[in-house]
C-alpha cells in the first residue's frame, strides 16, 4: 500500500511539474498521435472497402457465373443457361410463385468523375425485374425506380456522390442512346456504387446475347449445397455457384491486405520515431529532475517506485498523444467516401471506417511506445547515485 | 569552416540527446524516401516514344471490344506511321495471386514500342511460331521460365473454343526494357493474337484497344481528333488518347495515391519538425552561458547566428542523408517483395529530400539562433 502511495505520488510530483518542460513534454504527445493517427486512417480505409463489400454478400444468396470467371465482368452465361439456371432447387419463390432471381448483365460504362474530372469507369448493372425483392436491403431514397424496357437508370447513392452528371432527371449518353436517370437507391454496401436498369435495354445497348450472372435468393443459408450440386452436375452447364457472402469477401481480399501491410509498416516506421523522442523528452524530464529524484531516495523512498512513476508518467502522456491521433483521423476520415477500381473493372465507392476496435488498437501501439520510450530513463534514474545528483548543480 | 571543430563538441555535448534526434531525423527520410519512390512508381513518367503513341479504345468503356475491320480505316489517316493492336487476355498462372498483365498482339507491337529489346532470333520465331509468346525479363525471372517452356494459362473470360479453358503458349523469347528504370513494365505477357483468335469462342474478329504510333508527336491531337471522327455516329465509337493520358486516367481510377502520400509525409515532416525544433532549442537554452562568453571574447552577433544555424543544418543533413541512404536499400527490398516492382529513390527524391533538410534545418535553427544572437551578455553571463 505504501508502495503504491509512493508511485502516485511521484507520478504526481512529475505531472505538475509538466508546464515547466511543455515543449519536451508536446514531442512525446504529438509523436505518438502522428503515429496513431496514420495507422488509423490507413487500417480505417482497408476496413471500410471491406466492409462496404461484405455488406453485399449474404448467407442465403447464391451467385452463378461461367467457371473460371474471377469476376461477373469476365463471366458469360448465355439466356438459355439462366433459365436453366433459375429453375435450380432451392431457390425461394414469392406470392405468385415466381423465383426470386435475377440474371444481370455487367458493363462499364465511362463517366467523368468529380474529384478528378476525369472519366473513370462505373458500373452499370442490367438487373431482372425482381431485383429489389432479391436485394430488399436497397431501396429508392430519391426519384423512382427504372421501369422495365425502358432506357431509364436507378443511380446508387455512391455512385452519385463520385460521378458528375449522375442527379434524378438527367440524361447520359451510352454509345448510341441516351439514357435517363430517374431515382437514386441505396443500400449501404457495394452495389451503391453501379447504376441499374432493365437487364434486356442494357443489352441493347452494348450489343450483348448473354448475360454475366445470375443471383438467387435461397430458401435458406443450408440450401446452398442443394443448390450448387444440382447446378454443378448438371451436363448442361459449366458454371461455378458461389454464395454471395464468399464472392464479395473475396473481391475484397487482395486490396484489403495490402492497405493493411502498408498501414502497419509505415506505422512501426514512424512509431520508431516516436520511440525516440519519446526516450528524448524522459531523458531530458529526468535530468531536470535529478535531484528532486535524488531527494526523494534520500528521505526513504525506494527504486522501484521511481522506475514505475517515470514509466507510468510516459505511458500518460503517450495515450493523451493516442487520443489526440485518434480523435483527430476520426473527426477528419471517420465516413469519409472515396473510392478505387474494384473487381469488376469499375470505381467502388467506400467510406473510412474508424471502428472502436480499431481505435482500441491505435491506444495500444500508443501504450507500447510509451512505456518502451518510459524504460530506459527510468532504468536511468532509479541508478541515479543519490548523493551525487544532490550535489549536482546543473 | 574554422568553427567545424566548436559546432561538433556542441552537437555531442549530450550525446544521447543528439543520437535520439538523429535516429529520428534518420526514421523521417527513411520514411520520406520509401513514400516517396511509390509515389514515383504511381507517377507515369514519359518516354520519347510514349509521346508519339496513341491509344483508341472504346469510347462506350474499355471492356467494350472494337472491330478489327477499323484497323484499315486507321491506317490511313493522315499522320498515321504505323497501328497495332491488342486484345486482353486476363488469364491466370497457376493460382490466382499470380497476377500478371498477358495479352495477345498483332504482328507489328514490337516495332510500335521498340523501348523494350527483344533478341533479332527470338523475333524470328515469335513470328514463326503459332503457339508463342514472349514474356518480360522480370516475369521469367519470377517463375523460372526459360525460352523454350510451355505455360499453360486458365483462362478467365475466353475459354477456348475445343470447350477446354487451358491455354498452352510456347516461350519464344525474353524481351527487356531498354531503361533500367521501367523494369516494372517487364511483368507482362504477349502471345500472338492471331492464335488467340482462332481459339476463342466468344467476340471473333474484335480488337480491344489500337495502339496508333504518329508520324509526328505533334500532330498527336489532331490524329487522335480525325481518328474518332471516323466511328463517330457508329455502333462502335472509339475515344482516342495520347497513352499518357490513358496511362494516368487509368491510376487515377485506382485512388488519388499521391495524395495520400503526401498526407502521411506532411504528417511525418511535422511531428519530426517539431521533435528537432525543440531539441534544439534545449541545446541552445543551456548553452546561453557559454554564448556570452564566446560573445565577451568578439564573437560577432552573425557568426554566432551562423554557428547555431550550421549546427542544426548538420545535425538535420547528416541524419537526412542517412535516412535517405536507408530508404535506398529499403527500396531494393521493397521491389523484390513486391513480385518485381520497381521502387527506386531516385535523383529527384534525392533532391526533394534535400531541399526538405535545408528547410527542416533552418526551420528548426533559425529561431534559437535568432535567440542567441539577441543575448544580451550582462543578462546571459549573470542567468546563472
Amino acid at each position: 500500500m505504501r508502495w503504491l502511495l509512493q508511485i502516485v505520488e511521484i507520478t504526481r510530483m512529475g505531472l505538475t511539474t509538466i508546464p515547466q518542460r511543455l515543449g519536451s513534454t508536446l514531442v512525446i504527445v504529438v509523436g505518438i498521435a502522428g503515429v496513431v493517427g496514420v495507422l488509423i486512417a490507413l487500417l480505417a480505409m482497408g476496413e471500410g472497402f471491406q466492409s462496404v463489400l461484405a455488406k453485399a454478400g449474404r448467407m442465403d444468396e447464391a451467385i452463378v457465373m461461367r467457371k473460371g470467371a474471377s469476376a461477373e465482368l469476365n463471366s458469360g452465361l448465355s439466356r438459355a443457361d439462366t433459365v436453366l439456371i433459375t429453375q435450380g432447387p432451392g431457390v425461394l419463390r414469392n406470392a405468385d410463385d415466381k423465383p426470386i432471381v435475377s440474371a444481370e448483365v455487367v458493363v462499364v460504362a465511362n463517366l467523368p468523375k468529380k474529384s478528378t474530372a476525369s472519366d473513370a469507369n462505373v458500373e452499370i448493372r442490367g438487373v431482372g425485374p425482381l431485383v429489389w425483392a432479391l436485394r430488399d436491403h436497397s431501396h429508392i431514397i430519391e426519384g423512382r425506380a427504372f421501369e422495365p424496357g425502358k432506357r431509364e437508370l436507378t443511380v446508387g447513392k455512391g455512385a452519385r456522390s463520385e460521378f458528375t452528371g449522375l442527379e434524378t432527371g438527367a440524361t447520359i449518353h451510352l454509345g448510341q442512346q441516351d439514357w435517363k436517370v430517374v431515382g437514386i437507391f441505396a443500400s449501404g454496401d457495394a452495389h451503391e456504387s453501379e447504376l441499374w436498369g432493365d437487364a434486356e435495354v442494357v443489352q441493347g445497348a452494348y450489343h450483348r446475347a448473354g448475360y454475366q450472372s445470375v443471383t438467387l435468393k435461397l430458401t435458406s443459408a443450408d440450401a446452398f449445397d442443394t443448390l450448387k450440386a444440382a447446378l454443378s452436375t448438371d451436363p448442361r452447364l459449366t458454371v461455378d455457384v458461389q454464395r454471395t457472402r464468399d464472392y464479395y469477401a473475396t473481391q475484397s481480399e487482395d486490396l484489403t491486405r495490402l492497405i493493411r501491410i502498408l498501414g502497419v509498416a509505415i506505422a512501426a516506421i514512424m512509431a520508431v520515431g516516436a520511440v525516440f523522442g519519446a526516450l528524448n523528452t524522459m531523458y531530458t524530464a529526468v535530468s531536470t529532475r535529478s535531484r528532486e529524484i535524488a531527494t526523494l531516495r534520500a528521505i526513504g523512498f525506494s527504486a522501484s517506485p521511481v522506475v514505475l512513476a517515470i514509466m507510468l508518467e510516459s505511458a500518460l502522456l503517450a495515450l493523451l498523444g493516442g487520443v489526440i491521433g485518434a480523435g483527430v483521423s476520426w473527426f477528419m476520415f471517420d465516413k469519409v467516401t472515396v473510392s478505387t477500381l474494384g473487381a469488376n473493372f469499375s470505381q467502388v465507392v467506400f467510406a473510412f471506417k474508424v471502428s472502436p476496435q480499431l481505435i482500441g488498437n491505435g491506444l495500444l501501439w500508443a501504450l507500447a511506445i510509451g512505456l518502451l520510450g518510459g524504460l530506459f530513463p527510468a532504468l536511468a534514474a532509479a541508478r541515479l547515485p543519490v548523493t551525487m545528483a544532490l550535489r549536482d548543480t546543473a | 569552416m574554422k568553427y567545424l571543430h566548436l559546432i561538433w563538441a556542441d552537437l555531442f555535448r549530450k550525446k544521447t540527446r543528439t543520437t535520439l534526434t538523429v535516429l529520428s531525423i534518420v526514421v523521417a527520410f527513411l520514411l520520406f524516401g520509401l513514400l516517396d519512390a511509390v509515389r514515383v512508381a504511381f507517377t507515369v513518367h514519359e518516354s520519347v516514344e510514349g509521346a508519339s503513341r496513341l491509344i483508341t479504345s472504346s469510347r462506350l468503356s474499355i471492356i467494350q471490344p472494337l472491330p478489327y475491320a477499323d484497323l484499315g480505316q486507321i491506317q490511313h489517316v493522315s499522320g498515321v506511321e504505323a497501328v497495332a493492336y491488342a486484345n486482353w487476355f486476363g488469364g491466370i498462372y497457376q493460382d490466382r495471386k499470380n497476377f500478371f498483365a498477358n495479352f495477345a498482339v498483332s504482328p507489328n507491337f514490337l516495332d510500335v514500342y521498340p523501348e523494350f529489346l527483344l533478341p533479332a532470333a527470338q523475333k524470328r520465331a515469335f513470328a514463326a511460331t503459332r503457339t508463342a509468346a514472349l514474356v518480360g525479363e522480370n516475369l521469367a525471372k519470377r517463375f523460372g521460365w526459360k525460352v523454350g517452356d510451355k505455360i499453360p494459362l486458365e483462362a478467365t473470360i475466353f475459354p477456348a473454343a475445343d470447350g477446354s479453358n487451358t491455354w498452352t503458349f510456347d516461350l519464344v523469347g525474353i524481351f527487356r526494357a531498354r531503361d533500367r528504370q521501367d523494369r516494372a513494365q517487364e511483368d507482362q505477357m504477349w502471345f500472338r493474337y492471331d492464335y488467340f483468335d482462332e481459339g476463342r469462342m466468344l467476340d471473333k474478329g474484335s480488337v480491344g484497344w489500337y495502339v496508333v504510333k504518329v508520324a509526328d508527336p505533334r500532330h498527336a491531337d489532331k490524329v487522335a481528333g480525325a481518328i474518332d471522327k471516323l466511328f463517330a455516329n457508329s455502333d462502335a465509337e472509339t475515344k482516342t488518347e495520347t497513352e499518357k493520358q490513358f496511362s494516368m486516367d487509368f491510376i487515377k481510377q485506382m485512388g488519388d495515391i499521391g495524395l495520400i502520400v503526401t498526407s502521411i509525409m506532411g504528417a511525418v515532416l511535422f511531428t519530426i519538425l517539431l521533435l528537432t525544433g525543440n531539441t534544439m532549442s534545449q541545446a541552445v537554452r543551456e548553452r546561453i552561458p557559454e554564448l556570452a562568453v564566446l560573445k565577451t571574447i568578439g564573437f560577432s552577433n552573425q557568426s554566432l547566428l551562423w554557428l547555431i544555424l550550421i549546427e542544426s543544418l548538420l545535425l538535420v543533413g547528416v541524419a537526412g542523408v542517412i535516412g535517405l541512404l536507408l530508404a535506398s536499400i529499403g527500396a531494393g527490398v521493397l521491389s523484390s517483395a513486391f513480385r518485381g516492382g520497381a521502387f527506386t529513390v531516385g535523383l529527384q527524391s534525392w533532391l526533394t529530400g534535400i531541399v526538405l533538410m535545408l528547410l527542416l534545418g533552418v526551420g528548426v535553427g533559425l529561431p534559437p539562433a535568432l535567440r542567441a544572437m539577441r543575448l544580451r551578455i550582462v543578462d546571459a553571463l549573470g542567468a546563472h
